[in-house]
């Protein structure tokens, strides 16, 4: 892996956000949504790093916490060297020039009043990318790129299909020269075949121009599809990071193994034994002790329930959280 | 394979009058389940799958929708036909349906034991205690850990995977012959999705029902159905068991549904894609509506409507002149070829 050997272009480093609860009464206790505790990752500059996770993993706060969409509790984000929680407004807004998200429906993020054409040239006149006279070429160039035709810059969001929304999503995203785009579910909403479309065309984004991407999905396959290398979280920590192919072909966390499991398919020789978990993911507001995961780990021991795994290195590419990974993957 | 035809469906259509047209969102559906048989429905967004569920219990709003031509024959009795009070008899007791956002077909603020023993009541005059414990055991049967405080909580106090499974219980109160699950494991994610598939196919072996599987996931598809239908603007494209779909896909539309799927199990570059969209149904083309998307179509594709015929395979059906003997005449002639 090259890739690995470069300094990563964005750093989280102990990243927390709780969630106050409204109190019940005056004198109940306070409570916390712990939507992302304590979660430490690099990604590098040029690769596809994926989380995945079932809803309420954390993996979407994880993303908004970046971005600082949602102010972080505790920890850092650094992008490029300079820690992002501490900057004011307007170094903020410089910043998020640089890191740009493209999110799962993409109708509930444009605004239904602009046309495409006044909703790019907004963003590129706030990020002051070029001077408006220039504006009309790289309009025209972004459409091309995304694959609309130029004329759609006229129209408004509604007259578009889902999977052209996204591609004006995308439009959106690449317009002002991003560095970093954080892709938010990005293409769960879409059918398969647009699907394969979108995902082709972010492919072909990346090798182009260069682009990192933090691709955050609840979908496997298509997350081997895009993937260098994978973030499994489970009730807001990381079990397991491991390059795309290690991970996928042996994952080691009980937890990733059961996931891998459970996706249906519909190759008849590759039909895994399924491993069905019992019982629902507990609630965030007060996980599991120990082992968040041994409640329904079906190798859980006495030990999970009191100690809590820490991330170890089992190879070089490749960290997972279980006190047992080694007698698993063997096994 | 002569099992006894349970419900069977003769070029269905149900049509939609709003201000921009008739919109054609189911036209000409036929298929085909047998007793004991899991069908699965399969398509994207728009093609009339879910419609087509409404109208098997005639739950069409009317107006705008309206069947308009075809028969539902449940044991050989023409459900289109059916008044209200037949009607309701069949809903519930023969035919039953799950949808995909529970907590959207669920009562908020009653607590689901009470529903479901509402359900039984009303379908078979047991009184109120009865009809509770009743819902209670489904609630077991469905695998609701600790049901008795389950029954008297409000919806809201489930999770997503436990609304799903109450809704189930309350589909199967009656024991129906038919259980029309339309999308019922979307909104869940893998794990619960796993769970819940594996209940639905365990209740199957259990009751000896019949499934109608509406799903866009092919992956779900191959895991429980027996036979597939895969619907295409409006239309059954191709219909046969499920192995044999997805080992050789015959129709055009599915075999490039089935490689534009991402694959769990090796690397793959560039994904392949169905060039163009889906047609408008305010406006089907004349011949076969997939020709436009297809790398197969020839001038007869744009001019005729093919139809849904049996192959030399038995139960194999395809909407498509490809496997016609019509086709190879005119390969072999060469003069209707596209360049």
């Amino acid at each position: 892996m090259s890739v690995t050997k470069k300094a990563p272009i964005l750093q989280v480093d102990h990243l927390k956000q709780y969630f106050p609860l409204k109190k019940e009464s005056l004198f109940s206790p306070k409570q916390t949504v712990k939507a992302v505790d304590d979660i430490s990752f690099n990604l590098y500059p040029g690769e596809t790093l994926s989380i995945v996770g079932e809803s309420g993993c954390g993996k979407s706060t994880t993303g908004r916490s970046i971005l600082r969409l949602d102010e972080p509790t505790e920890g850092e984000v650094m992008f490029n060297g300079t820690p992002m929680t501490t900057l004011n407004k307007k170094a903020l807004r410089d910043i998020r020039g640089d890191i740009q998200v493209i999110f799962q429906d993409p109708y509930a993020s444009l605004n239904p009043r602009q046309t495409i054409r006044k909703m790019l040239q907004e963003a590129m006149t706030i990020q002051k990318v070029m001077p408006k006279e220039q504006m009309e070429g790289r309009l025209l160039e972004l459409m091309s790129l995304v694959g609309l035709r130029p004329e759609y810059l006229e129209r408004y969001p509604h007259e578009f299909s889902g999977g052209q929304r996204q591609r004006i999503g995308i439009a959106r995203a690449l317009c002002v020269n991003p560095k970093v785009i954080i892709c938010d579910e990005a293409v769960s909403a879409l059918d398969v075949s647009i699907q394969a479309q979108i995902i082709n065309l972010l492919k072909s984004m990346q090798r182009d121009l260069d682009l990192t991407f933090l691709f955050i999905s609840h979908d496997l396959s298509v997350v081997r599809h895009i993937s260098d290398r994978v973030i499994v979280m489970y009730l807001g920590k990381i079990v397991e990071i491991a390059d795309k192919d290690s991970l996928f072909d042996s994952p080691s966390h009980p937890y990733t193994k059961a996931l891998l499991s459970a996706i249906p398919s519909i190759d008849e020789q590759h039909k895994r034994n399924r491993i069905i978990l019992k019982g629902d993911v507990p609630s965030p507001i007060n996980p599991p002790t120990g082992c968040r995961f041994h409640t329904r780990c079906p190798f859980a021991t006495d030990l999970c329930k009191t100690d809590e795994p820490l991330l170890r290195p089992l190879t070089e590419t490749h960290q997972v959280a279980c006190h047992f990974a080694e007698n698993l993957l063997s096994s | 394979m002569s099992k006894e035809v349970v419900l069977q469906v003769k070029n269905l259509k149900t049509h939609f009058t709003t201000s921009k047209g008739i919109a054609k969102a189911v036209d000409g559906v036929d298929f085909t389940l047998h007793k004991g048989e899991t069908l699965g429905i399969v398509g994207e967004s728009g093609c009339g799958k879910s419609i087509t569920s409404l109208s098997l219990l005639r739950l069409i709003p009317s107006p705008p929708g309206k069947i308009v031509a075809g028969e539902i024959l449940l044991n050989n009795k023409d459900i289109v036909k059916m008044k209200e009070e037949e009607l309701r008899k069949v809903r519930g007791n023969q035919l039953s349906m799950i949808f995909q956002e529970p907590m959207t077909s669920l009562n908020p603020i009653i607590p689901v034991g009470e529903q479901i023993a509402e359900t039984i009541r009303l379908h078979q005059r047991l009184p109120r205690k009865k009809a509770w414990q009743k819902a209670v055991d489904l609630l077991e049967l469905v695998g609701l850990p600790s049901p008795e405080k389950r029954a008297k909580q409000e919806p809201f106090q489930l999770s997503g995977g436990m609304r799903q499974r109450v809704m189930i219980a309350m589909a199967l109160a009656c024991t129906p012959e038919v259980l029309i699950a339309d999308e019922p494991t979307t909104a869940l994610d893998v794990t619960i999705q796993a769970q819940i598939l594996e209940l639905m196919k365990d209740l199957q072996r259990q009751i000896g029902m019949s499934i109608i599987f509406i799903t866009h996931d092919l992956g779900v598809v191959a895991e429980v159905c027996d036979q597939v239908a895969v619907m295409y603007a409006g239309q059954v494209v191709e219909h046969r068991n499920a192995k044999d779909l997805f080992k050789t896909p015959l129709h055009p539309y599915t075999q490039g549904l089935l490689k534009s799927l991402p694959n769990i199990h090796e690397n793959q570059e560039v994904l392949q894609t169905i060039e163009g969209s889906v047609p408008s149904p305010y406006d089907y083309p004349i011949g076969c509506r997939f020709a436009d998307r297809c790398p197969h179509a020839k001038e007869i594709c744009r001019e005729e409507a093919p139809e849904l015929l049996e192959t030399e395979n038995e139960n194999t059906k395809v909407r498509c002149f490809m496997h016609t003997e019509k086709w190879n005449s005119i390969r072999q002639e060469g003069e209707l070829v596209c360049p």
